[in-house]
């Protein structure tokens, strides 16, 4: 039973408002969007910090819901949930997620992620414009807009990394900060 | 033609078009998993709409929030009002946006930048 209280612990020390382990429903979605709103409004954050964290946390949670696709999901323990936290450490808010990724997609999301890291805001602003005029709009909804709209919402680079896990797989974690 | 009536939900908003007056109100949160589906009976009632325009089109839009998906599909309607604008009604957007909410004033001047109607940028106290 001790675990329990580690856990607690842990949680406490690394300050998370809310995690979640498991798959990443449209309801799910809804109801942590919901709780966050409400968490935020108790704590009396400013409208400008309250928007920003809600359309990063829309984002995030969206990416995991569309992205994590049939080829992620095979895995040795057939994994298709997610991790998914919120911490605020001395006011800044941290949206983290973790999720397995086959290796194929791996390179792809990596390029991604750094030529959006290379960007600053100006860069970021023509980037997300191009790339909602002329860009493909898949399936799925946003067509490669979503990472650079949560760059552009953060202010800060998207932390992140692949570990390989097995063969095939990586698990990707992503680190996305609320500039204050 | 029909009006169109969608009422507004956690995650789509209030949409109301009224083809025999020209108003389009597109307000409150577009966080829709699945923006192309939500959209499609607005676009296609602005299709309609251009073989048969009022003088003037005028067109409200009051988000709170909108997600990426959407943002594709906003810009659709978007070019959908621009064809309307070039064909026999002049089109004007209202963009609106709470006070010190610079994300979303950024956001109507990507969609200023693209498209060629008159938007007006207008600030609202937070509520």
């Amino acid at each position: 039973m001790n675990n329990i209280h580690d856990f607690y612990n842990k949680m406490e020390e690394g300050n998370i408002m809310l995690s979640f382990k498991g798959e990443v429903t449209s309801d799910l979605l809804t109801s942590i969007l919901q709780i966050m709103e409400s968490k935020m409004e108790t704590l009396d954050e400013p409208p400008k910090i309250k928007k920003k964290v809600y359309n990063i946390l829309v984002e995030c949670l969206q990416n995991l819901y569309h992205h994590i696709d049939e080829d992620d999901k095979q895995t040795k323990s057939n994994e298709n949930s997610a991790l998914f936290m919120i911490r605020k450490v001395d006011g800044e808010y941290s949206i983290m997620t973790g999720n397995y990724m086959a290796e194929g997609n791996v390179e792809l999301m990596r390029g991604r992620l750094d030529r959006i890291n290379a960007m600053d805001r100006d860069e970021l602003k023509l980037y997300y414009k191009e790339v909602l005029n002329n860009g493909e709009m898949s399936a799925k909804g946003g067509g490669g807009l979503g990472m650079i709209d949560i760059a552009r919402k953060s202010g800060k680079k998207l932390e992140y990394n692949f570990e390989p896990i097995q063969d095939g797989f990586s698990f990707f974690s992503l680190n996305v900060k609320v500039a204050q | 033609m029909e009006e169109l009536k969608i009422e507004g939900s956690p995650k789509t908003p209030t949409i109301e078009f009224n083809p025999s007056t020209g108003y389009l109100l597109v307000k409150g949160r577009s966080i829709p998993e699945n923006s192309i589906e939500f959209y499609r009976s607005l676009i296609e009632i602005l299709e309609a709409y251009n073989q048969n325009s009022q003088a003037n089109t005028k067109v409200d839009i009051q988000l709170e929030y909108f997600n990426t998906s959407s943002s594709k599909c906003i810009l659709d309607v978007f070019k959908k009002l621009e064809a309307i604008n070039s064909g026999n009604s002049e089109v004007t957007i209202n963009w609106y946006y709470e006070e010190d909410d610079e994300d979303m004033l950024e956001a109507g001047e990507d969609y200023q930048a693209i498209i060629n109607v008159p938007f007006k940028m207008i600030e609202v106290e937070e509520e």
